[in-house]
């Protein structure tokens, strides 16, 4: 049976950046353990001689030629940033590295 | 007139019977009488609406040459982006956003010279078979106002259902068009995965998405879908290929000397018996059209779900991680001394929707170092399996059916606390997009137990999406001669709020 | 406790591994139609995609392909049959997806090599440097911190983001570990990204200005005792800047390896950067735990299939390799190692070769470029390429050196004035007035007078002591301000004072 702790759901929203109260972390860990027993059948027929399919569509080689198409306005670039400075946008301080 | 198809509304326009203005103000005022209840839109673009009118009557009136579906007014699912017109998603963290660009669906509508009345509900995302999802509340199915009108898009076919307009558009990720066409008594089209433009369709599963028309005829449904499919050079998945005949197709219906392939493995068990019993009827008219009922064998279907609820959430998990408050959209907690990490922390908390949660955070489990093969891995592998299930019964048929959902509109909430009740209900649909195939769901009629609408769902090979039309459309005249009158005719009247 | 770098090399062998960025210089970006001008106003090079507006959808830029399958022919690459893009997710706020578009199983050129040659105790000696793969990906965008001290990250209040440069085509190349170069270390480090940069500007790939960011290198160095086969813990110092600063960097963090295990420490596998002023490396924020980048197929990009015609057609249109032609140039031209070195060392062998092929003898090309040009650059702080001088100028200065129309002298003055701007040489000899004086009769006059200025020198150059002429003959010089020829002069002068004229 496959399971995620409290932690590993901790961990999860770490990675993908949401914050999370106790509470939604011990229910998520609850229903995971549902959901994760239900996705794991794939594993019952997904056996080693089988190729991955990762695109519908066979297409191969799709390219656009090397020519500069007209950008956004500054203004248009800058339109939905919940703050700007200097024709920038404006972001809290980035911890981390540089 | 708003009862009308798009095709009569359109006949109407070219013989000058009435103006583009006056069909569009006529569901303006639809929408005002009937959305409060109904909650089919986001938002409601009056003044822009009757400004692209004005202008189709204008050219109209010069003696341009316009397309088959100039002027008739059209709702778009809140999922593409439109110019300077609010594109939420149904979710928080987009709430204000003005997109400076138009998707290319919206760029062909209005080449089309078709009116975009405004933004329908959907689950945030669309994520969801119900637009309960949505962060904006639930939109109600016209049928029986306390029931779902399916998901993601139940705003776009809640919208053709209270006739608030005769063509909408959709996108369908796995049944997000058809299951909501199933559950309110209209048509809607997934064609074949690069069929249309994706791009400016805010992606939920980018290998998996697809917009697509909806209307409540098989013929509208055809016009609006040459209207906006085709190739695009900024959609690297974009077929460069003629586009299918599919209006030539709706109107021939012709289904002689066609194989129709019955997927064994979506029919029976968990099938409600209204919804079974309105599929062998259907199957039974076909064959009186002329066509050839064979029964095909999909074995691997029964993985379709799992794997769909592991590729579509790890696709997911990436691409809505560009909603991060720096650019665009909802920025929470941006005090003194906070960090960039803490801002995105807090804005994803707030802004995403708890199925929206649930589903990056599965999608990000799938893809994680020492679970990918076991998740991800095996999921892509479930999709090579589907796809040569498809090949193989292509072999036999023409075309394939089966019931588009298991059941006919649950009520609202009844599934709200659980997921995988929820997500069973696109088990049908879902197989269509793993392989990139066409999908339709047009009106079977009512279930004789619930009196819901129940769909008969159509699928066709790659870029033969014409096939479906000729089917969906021989059904359609088949079921019409039998009951007089549209289906749509047996929902109850929308009451006008005063 | 200090530890020479020789206490070093005699105890342990580094084990080196490079990784290389390059942007390339196409017009456009990797995956949108934005322009990729350095130095635009920021963020007037940005559209939906590269801003990663909900919504929009890259599409990959041919030449980027074509790019990259000519860099991986040059470093004698195979070329994959089939590649792919992934996406590598992490959230940063200069990487507007929170995913970069890259490689990861994938990669379009695998398994090459580069070899160099360094001078070594035993004279020159050859490395071969494997090259496991090259791979496609993206930019970044640039962020500026405000508040706090000298702009740097920690301390900063809030950061202003630039996206110009996100999605500017990006290439990484990276080498397989390096173990064997001993105490060359530092020098194989610099000549691999020195030929690695000669090859990129060979191929017209990338503008490969190490300053200006489009050449970046990743030096991961790792210390084991001599005799050792187990790889000691590496670390990984980012975007140095500079030809020396590679061999800095290498040469730094080997030392404090050894003395960390000299000391009973252990390395930290973590990330660090190079401090230009000091010529050391900070540690990096230290990551508690791996990164786990998920990365997965990118699902809005389709295989690249180059099929053997096309990457014929590449590997057709190779320039020659620069170690090859400059041993070429090298015959040629007749010149000294030495020399040939000090041209390859000031980057001036293209506009040699150029100004050569003008028509120029090449011993008077590279003397003016390595010469005087050289210098006016130095003293202006600028790149040789940077100054308004072109190789056709300086053909043009010599042919008129040639035919005599300009002495050396006259010449420096005509290369300056070309640099300042007033034109192309034959305007700038038009509008100073610059000639040379060949009327003998002019020259005469002048003679005459210095002689008898300077009689007593005369008299000694009449009695047969020709040496003493050399004085006379600069204050001619300096009589004609120059622009006489030097050799008519002295001919003039010892016939003058009846001595035999050569």
């Amino acid at each position: 049976m496959s399971s995620l702790s409290r932690d590993e759901v901790a961990k999860l929203a770490g990675l993908a950046r949401i914050e999370m109260s106790e509470d939604e972390l011990v229910s998520l860990s609850k229903e995971f353990t549902v959901i994760l027993d239900a996705v794991a059948r794939v594993q019952e027929v997904a056996s080693a001689d089988v190729a991955p399919t990762s695109h519908p569509l066979s297409l191969r080689n799709v390219f656009r030629p090397d020519v500069v198409v007209p950008s956004l306005s500054p203004e248009d670039a800058l339109s939905g940033a919940p703050a700007q400075e200097d024709q920038r946008f404006r972001v809290p301080q980035i911890l981390g590295e540089e | 007139m708003i009862r009308n198809s798009a095709s009569q509304m359109a006949a109407k326009l070219a013989s000058g019977e009435t103006t583009s203005v006056a069909l569009t103000q006529a569901h303006l005022d639809q929408i005002k009488a009937v959305d409060d209840k109904v909650h089919a839109f986001l938002f409601v673009d009056e003044k822009g609406a009757l400004e692209q009118a004005a202008q189709v009557d204008a050219k109209r009136a010069k003696g341009e040459k316009l397309s088959p579906l100039a002027g008739v007014p059209l709702a778009l699912k809140d999922v593409l982006a439109q110019k300077n017109k609010p594109t939420t998603c149904g979710s928080k963290i987009l709430e204000g956003w003005l997109p400076p660009y138009d998707s290319t669906v919206v760029t062909n509508l209005k080449n089309n010279d078709i009116i975009i009345l405004g933004k329908t509900n959907m689950d945030e995302f669309a994520m969801g078979s119900s637009t309960e999802n949505s962060a904006y509340g639930p939109t109600h199915n016209p049928w029986d106002l306390s029931r779902i009108p399916g998901g993601s898009g139940g705003g776009s076919s809640a919208a053709l259902a209270s006739f608030e307009a005769p063509l909408a558009i959709g996108t369908d990720t796995g049944g997000s068009i058809r299951q909501p066409a199933a559950v309110t008594g209209t048509v809607g089209v997934k064609p074949t995965y690069g069929g249309v433009s994706r791009f400016g369709l805010v992606a939920f599963s980018s290998s998996l998405d697809q917009a697509g028309p909806c209307a409540r005829t098989v013929l509208d449904t055809a016009l609006l879908h040459e209207a906006i499919a085709g190739y695009d050079p900024k959609d690297a998945t974009s077929i460069n290929a003629p586009v299918p005949q599919v209006v030539k197709a709706a109107k021939e219906a012709n289904v002689k000397g066609m194989k129709i392939g019955v997927v064994k493995e979506l029919n029976g068990d968990g099938y409600q018996p209204g919804v079974r019993a309105r599929f062998e009827e259907a199957l039974e008219l076909l064959a009186k059209a002329g066509a050839e009922i064979v029964e095909v064998s999909a074995p691997n279907f029964e993985y379709a779900l799992a794997a769909y609820y592991l590729i579509a959430p790890s696709e997911a998990s990436s691409n809505l991680a560009r909603f991060d408050a720096m650019r665009y959209g909802l920025r929470v907690g941006d005090v003194d001394g906070a960090s960039a990490e803490s801002v995105m922390n807090l804005t994803r908390e707030v802004g995403f929707g708890k199925e929206v949660k649930r589903r990056i955070i599965l999608g990000t489990y799938a893809l994680s170092s020492g679970y990918y093969d076991a998740y991800y891995g095996s999921a892509q592998k479930v999709r090579t399996l589907i796809t040569q299930d498809f090949t193989q019964a292509f072999t036999k048929a023409d075309v394939l059916v089966s019931p588009t959902c298991p059941t006919t509109a649950f009520k609202i909430g009844e599934k709200a606390n659980d997921p995988l009740a929820m997500y069973l209900n696109d088990i049908a649909t879902i197989p269509v997009n793993m392989a990139g195939i066409g999908g339709m769901s047009l009106p079977a009629g009512l279930a004789d137990e619930d009196g819901l609408p129940v769909g008969f769902q159509i699928m066709s090979p790659v870029m033969k999406d014409d096939r479906m039309y000729s089917v969906g459309g021989a059904l359609e005249a088949a079921l019409l001669s039998k009951w007089g009158a549209p289906l749509l005719d047996r929902a109850p009247k929308l009451e006008a709020s005063k | 406790m200090s530890l020479t770098y020789d206490d070093v090399v005699a105890k342990y062998e580094p084990v080196l591994g490079l990784e290389v960025h390059v942007e390339l210089n196409t017009e456009s970006k990797m995956f949108c139609g934005c322009a990729t001008v350095f130095g635009a106003e920021p963020n007037t090079q940005t559209c939906p995609v590269c801003l990663a507006l909900p919504g929009a959808l890259p599409v990959v830029n041919e030449k980027a392909i074509e790019s990259t399958i000519k860099i991986g022919l040059a470093l004698n690459c195979s070329i994959a049959p089939f590649s792919r893009f992934a996406r590598k997710n992490y959230f940063y706020p200069d990487m507007p997806k929170n995913f970069q578009i890259s490689q990861y199983d994938e990669p379009i050129c695998i398994d090459g090599y580069v070899d160099v040659e360094i001078e070594t105790d035993e004279g020159p000696k050859k490395f071969r440097i494997e090259v496991e793969r090259v791979h496609m990906e993206e930019d970044t965008g640039k962020s500026l911190h405000v508040g706090g001290a000298t702009g740097r990250i920690h301390g900063a209040e809030y950061s202003l983001l630039d996206y110009n440069r996100a999605g500017i085509p990006l290439v990484e190349i990276v080498t397989k570990i390096v173990p064997g170069t001993g105490k060359y270390a530092p020098e194989v480090a610099k000549a691999y990204v020195a030929e690695l940069r000669d090859i990129l500007r060979s191929l017209g790939v990338s503008d490969v200005k190490m300053e200006q960011g489009s050449l970046r290198c990743d030096a991961n160095v790792s210390l084991r005792l001599i005799g050792e086969e187990k790889l000691g813990t590496r670390s990984e110092t980012k975007n140095v800047n500079s030809l020396r600063s590679v061999e800095r960097a290498v040469r730094g963090e080997m030392i404090r390896h050894a003395e960390l295990l000299n000391a009973g420490g252990r390395v930290v596998q973590e990330t660090r950067h190079f401090q230009e002023d000091t010529g050391l490396t900070r540690s990096g924020r230290s990551k508690e735990q791996a990164e786990d980048y998920r990365y997965f197929p990118e699902p809005d990009l389709v295989p690249v299939e180059p099929d053997a015609a096309w990457i014929e057609k590449l590997r057709a249109g190779l320039p020659e390799r620069p170690s090859i032609r400059r041993k070429r140039l090298q015959e040629a031209w007749a010149v000294p190692e030495k020399e040939m070195a000090a041209m390859i060392n000031a980057d001036v062998l293209d506009i040699v070769e150029e100004t050569v092929l003008l028509g120029a003898d090449p011993t008077k090309a590279r003397s003016w470029w390595l010469g005087e040009i050289s210098r006016i650059a130095n003293d202006k702080d600028v790149a040789i390429a940077d100054l308004a001088i072109t190789p056709s100028d300086v053909a043009e200065i010599v042919a008129l050196v040639n035919a005599g129309e300009l002495t050396d002298k006259l010449a420096r003055q005509v290369v300056e004035g070309v640099i300042s701007g007033e034109g192309k040489p034959s305007e700038v000899v038009a509008k100073r007035g610059i000639k040379v004086v060949n009327d003998d009769g002019a020259l005469m006059a002048a003679i005459e007078k210095v002689c008898a200025e300077q009689a007593e020198t005369a008299e000694k150059v009449r009695a047969g002591h020709i040496p003493a002429a050399g004085a006379l003959i600069g204050a001619v010089m300096k009589e004609t301000k120059g622009q006489a020829d030097a050799a008519r002069v002295r001919e003039l002068l010892l016939g003058h004072l009846g001595q035999p004229t050569n």
